[in-house]
């Protein structure tokens, strides 16, 4: 058994939040300054420009990449052979974001529902645990703007709609989200189990290292054809037409019920903030 | 890249064109959701237009780190503003800059009286921030983020995305 200390889980999130508030993916850096050689349209190239410039300033002043620093959602896999020790797992989360989100002077975008009050540090996390073999804790943070989140989707098909019913809803949400979520975009698509396991297995899918495909080889050719449709819409970068309307998309499935088909589609905005560590 | 200077004048918007990609200084006000609605209240209850003739930035930037004058700063998602444009431009507000789409009641009331929408890059709230030159909360500093700002801004890029 190993024992870990909140202490080292405040800390570890905290540095993650700092760290991803200002840097963007690298990968997505790349597909981005790619994305810019293939457009020809003078407002599609403007975007990219302004896209990529921003990338390096947010580096080189150490400010956020998007003042939408975002709500933040933490994955957490533990190992059935850690003891956390030194109070909740999930209160030490809390504080790690608590304290990053001061020290790095990131917005504090997260309020009560109803009264619209603010909770002034961007606390509470939506964290999701999986309890997983051995002795390790991994943590994985991510940012999550709601320009974007607000274009998530759930679909609750039934078997008959079958897989051109789930392209089709992934294709709906792309297009009707159009300009509003900061393409190019990234879609998380969860398939199958219910409607709360699909919607956790469309963000789970973001989590998946940007340039390695699914593991599955056809969903890892859906996720191709899905892109190709995707493109072909000519949202374009920021919505103003162009060849780049979607980077990746990721699918995650999970069995479901003989009487429906659940798909839910988390957008993500070009600025992909997340990070991971294990502890 | 064309450059203009805020607050515009009905002339200045009649010298713009759609696709425009433009290059804009002067003064600049951030209004976002909370402020509209306060706005709005305010309107009912007096009968005042804020910002009446100025630019609306549809954004709350983050706030600054010590020695600077603001944080982050790129726009927010303009729909989110829709219910409202219309009765402000019939009131006064000149120009907006947002993000995404907008809705045809927004589109039509833009081009009636005579207005512009911007669209800025989302995103980008690092470059818009080094394109701020001062920032003052003048309405509803309780807000926090979401307070309305007086920004000076030079060389803010943005595209007249309705006209």
């Amino acid at each position: 058994m190993k024992v870990i200390h909140t202490k080292s889980v405040a800390l570890a999130v905290k540095k993650l939040c700092l760290e991803a508030g200002i840097n963007i993916d690298q990968p997505v850096l790349e597909a981005l300054k790619e994305a810019r050689q293939k457009e020809d349209g003078e407002k599609a190239r403007f975007a990219l420009d302004i896209m990529i410039k921003n990338a390096h300033i947010a580096k080189d002043q150490a400010i956020p990449l998007c003042q939408d620093t975002g709500m933040t959602i933490v994955f957490v896999e533990m190992g059935q052979d850690v003891h956390i020790e030194g109070g909740l797992l999930e209160d030490a989360i809390n504080q790690g974001i608590r304290e990053a989100f001061c020290q790095g002077r990131f917005r504090k975008s997260v309020r009560e529902p109803i009264s619209g009050q603010n909770t002034k540090d961007n606390t509470p996390a939506v964290v999701h645990y999986q309890i997983t073999e051995g002795d390790k804790l991994k943590l994985h943070v991510m940012l999550k703007g709601f320009g974007s989140e607000n274009m998530s989707r759930l679909f609750m098909l039934t078997p008959a709609q079958g897989l051109e019913g789930i392209k089709e809803a992934v294709i709906t949400a792309a297009k009707e989200a159009g300009g509003n979520p900061c393409p190019p975009i990234v879609l998380g698509v969860g398939i199958g189990g219910t409607m709360e396991k699909a919607a956790i297995l469309s963000k789970k899918a973001l989590l998946r290292d940007f340039n390695s495909p699914n593991k599955d080889s056809f969903l890892n050719r859906l996720e191709k054809e899905l892109e190709d449709s995707i493109n072909a819409l000519n949202i374009g970068p920021q919505g103003f037409g162009g060849k780049t309307s979607v980077l990746k998309v990721f699918i995650e499935t999970f069995p479901t019920h003989i009487a429906g088909l659940p798909v839910a589609v988390t957008v993500q905005c070009h600025a992909v903030r997340h990070g991971s560590v294990i502890l | 890249m064309k450059k203009i200077f805020s607050p515009l004048s009905k002339e200045d918007i009649k010298a713009l064109k759609q696709d425009d990609i433009v290059l804009l200084s002067g003064v600049i006000y951030t209004a976002r959701d909370a402020a509209h609605k306060k706005m709005l209240e305010h309107l009912q209850k007096t009968g005042e237009m804020l910002l009446k003739g100025q630019t609306v930035y549809y954004a709350g930037p983050c706030p600054p780190k010590e020695g600077d004058i603001v944080g982050s700063a790129g726009p927010t998602t303009s729909y989110r503003m829709d219910a409202f444009t219309p009765l402000f431009l019939q009131n006064g507000i000149l120009a907006t800059i947002g993000k995404g789409q907008r809705n045809q009641t927004v589109i039509q009331a833009i081009k009636k009286h005579g207005g512009v929408h911007f669209d800025a890059i989302g995103g980008a709230g690092a470059y818009y921030k080094n394109c701020i030159k001062s920032c003052q909360a003048v309405y509803f500093p309780e807000l926090g983020t979401e307070a309305v700002y007086r920004l000076e801004v030079e060389d803010f890029p943005c595209i007249v995305s309705i006209i």
